[in-house]
């Protein structure tokens, strides 16, 4: 049951709980009482909403960064990605397997923005080894949702 | 000039969907619920295979009874979801389960020779039996029985001519399904009167209580029982027209023999797809299962809340409510909906005679969609339901 919820959930967390329990073949109790404990145990984290930036017409720039990093005694990787995730313009960050360590996305509102953060504050923490930032020019999908026209329903009205 | 068109030919009535259509597609903002194909796209795993053959040039004729590795996959697939065991002899690839029912009836009936078809049921069957030269015999299915085939109805229909049965489970456009007590009671009376089978299974992978069981698995079934299914309502490829025959091998060798001459071979392109779908595709199909189950829970609630009747479908994505309260023929009612509310769905006597009284309403469709238009149809019941009760005071 929690599996479902979540499912639907993380599609649209705006749906009607009493659809939402019909949908699932159970009360609109049952679920609210899952909701909650799930809110509970930090299973859910949050409900946001999905943005496309562009056509709200402001100024925003997402930068995605390689980070290189020296992982501390006894701390392997927590404490460096702790320093990192608790500057506010930092959106994500994530542990990665591969030629770096830390994928750290950052939102700003222009160019320097970004930059400055990455040479003032982020390049130089002591254990960090070196930054690649790349820029996203676009987003054509994010969390599973294309950001492009809904397309049309081209089946025919009526088929047997 | 003599007459151009052969008798059998234009004595055929067209079916009841297409007046329909023609009326629906002359409006402007109709939200439809008369569409009997899948909402969701064809996975895209299975797109891409299929782009991936086009451009390897694997653009040729496949053998007649179509890719010996997909005849591999479909026999492995119903044994293991079926449970009915097929050689690689014993199955022909279709261009979809339609052609597969226009062959069997070729194959199997000779002049005269008796077709039992329940009804309300896909419109196919009676039009191809007929032009096959046989005749259609109509079993009209009961509300009562949740829209079943029983023993008795079977029994109270066969004669001496009848050769085959259709078995039409799970059922458009009543949703009905058949378990496997009830298929036990029937396959009795189909060994003692000597019948084939024709089961359409079509939507087996669309059923939501228990799992589907196809009467080829039962004891002494397989020998007279042409199991018919496909990759439309599955997988969602309507548009591949992809479907296939298993059976006894003396019969699939005859239909592949039909199929040469008249088609030589299904697609190439989608057969190479439907390899990818048979291996692959089972996340897929669970996916659409668990969201047309939704779907058809919130359907039946709706229903329930707008005062509609409607016996609860265990299989295919078709509600089939009654509107017989409204003193109105389904095609009045379909009419009237459409001019008041735009909204489409096909009179359940588009079916069969039986269907009369009753919509088709498919579940194909997105929540948004659906509650859109039920929202509509609540709106035209209320107003009609009103209208109902002041006639009768």
């Amino acid at each position: 049951m929690r599996e479902e919820i979540l499912t639907f959930l993380e599609k649209n967390s705006r749906i009607d709980l009493g659809e939402l329990a019909v949908i699932l073949g159970t009360d609109e109790a049952t679920v609210v009482g899952e909701i909650a404990a799930m809110e509970q145990e930090k299973i859910i984290c949050g409900y946001h909403t999905l943005i496309d930036w562009d056509k709200a017409s402001t100024e925003r720039i997402t930068a995605l960064i390689e980070v290189r990093v020296t992982p501390q005694r006894g701390q392997g990787f927590d404490s460096i990605a702790e320093r990192i995730y608790n500057y506010p313009e930092v959106r994500s960050v994530y542990l990665i397997s591969g030629g770096y360590d830390l994928l750290v996305i950052l939102e700003g509102k222009t160019l320097q923005e970004v930059s400055r953060f990455v040479s003032d504050k982020l390049s130089t923490l002591e254990s960090v080894l070196s930054t690649a930032t790349h820029f996203i020019l676009k987003k054509y999908k994010d969390h599973g949702t294309i950001f492009a026209k809904k397309q049309k329903d081209e089946r025919m009205l009526m088929t047997p | 000039m003599r007459e151009a068109i052969a008798r059998k030919v234009r004595e055929l009535p067209p079916s009841g969907i297409r007046k329909f259509f023609d009326i629906a597609s002359e409006r402007e903002g109709v939200l439809s619920l008369g569409v009997g194909e899948p909402d969701f796209d064809t996975p895209w795993h299975i797109r891409d295979e299929g782009i991936y053959t086009l451009e390897k040039g694997r653009t040729f004729y496949t053998s007649n009874a179509g890719l010996k590795e997909l005849r591999a996959e479909i026999c492995r697939y119903v044994g293991r979801k079926y449970h009915a065991e097929y050689q690689l002899d014993e199955v022909l690839v279709t261009v979809g389960g339609s052609e597969a029912i226009d062959l069997a009836m070729r194959v199997l009936l000779e002049p005269g020779d008796e077709v039992l078809i329940p009804q309300p049921s896909f419109v196919s069957y009676e039009p191809c039996a007929v032009l096959a030269g046989g005749v259609s015999r109509i079993i009209e299915l009961k509300e009562e029985n949740q829209f079943r085939l029983t023993k008795e109805e079977l029994l109270a229909h066969v004669t001496d001519q009848s050769k085959l049965l259709v078995l039409p489970f799970p059922n458009n456009p009543t949703g009905a399904v058949m378990t496997k007590e009830d298929l036990e009671e029937i396959a009795q009376v189909i060994q003692e009167k000597d019948l084939y089978v024709l089961s359409d299974e079509i939507y087996a992978e669309l059923t939501y209580e228990g799992t589907h069981v196809s009467i080829a698995s039962l004891p002494g079934m397989k020998e007279r029982t042409i199991l018919l299914n496909g990759f439309s309502k599955a997988f969602a490829m309507t548009g591949w027209r992809l479907g296939y025959a298993c059976g006894p091998k003396e019969i699939i060798e005859q239909m592949t023999k039909v199929h040469q001459f008249a088609i030589m071979c299904a697609p190439t392109n989608s057969q190479y797809a439907a390899v990818e779908a048979l291996r692959n595709g089972d996340d897929d199909v669970e996916e659409m299962r668990a969201a047309y189950n939704g779907r058809r829970r919130y359907l039946m609630h709706r229903f329930g809340e707008m005062g509609l009747p409607c016996f609860e479908p265990y299989g295919a994505f078709y509600a089939f409510p009654s509107v017989k309260k409204f003193g109105m023929t389904s095609e009045e009612f379909a009419l009237q909906l459409l001019e008041k509310e735009n909204v489409a769905v096909v009179p359940g006597s588009a079916f069969g005679r039986c269907g009369e009284g009753y919509l088709r309403i498919s579940y194909a469709y997105s929540l948004e969609d659906l509650k859109e238009a039920l929202a509509r149809l609540e709106h035209f019941v209320q107003t009609f339901g009103k209208g109902v009760k002041t006639c009768r005071i």
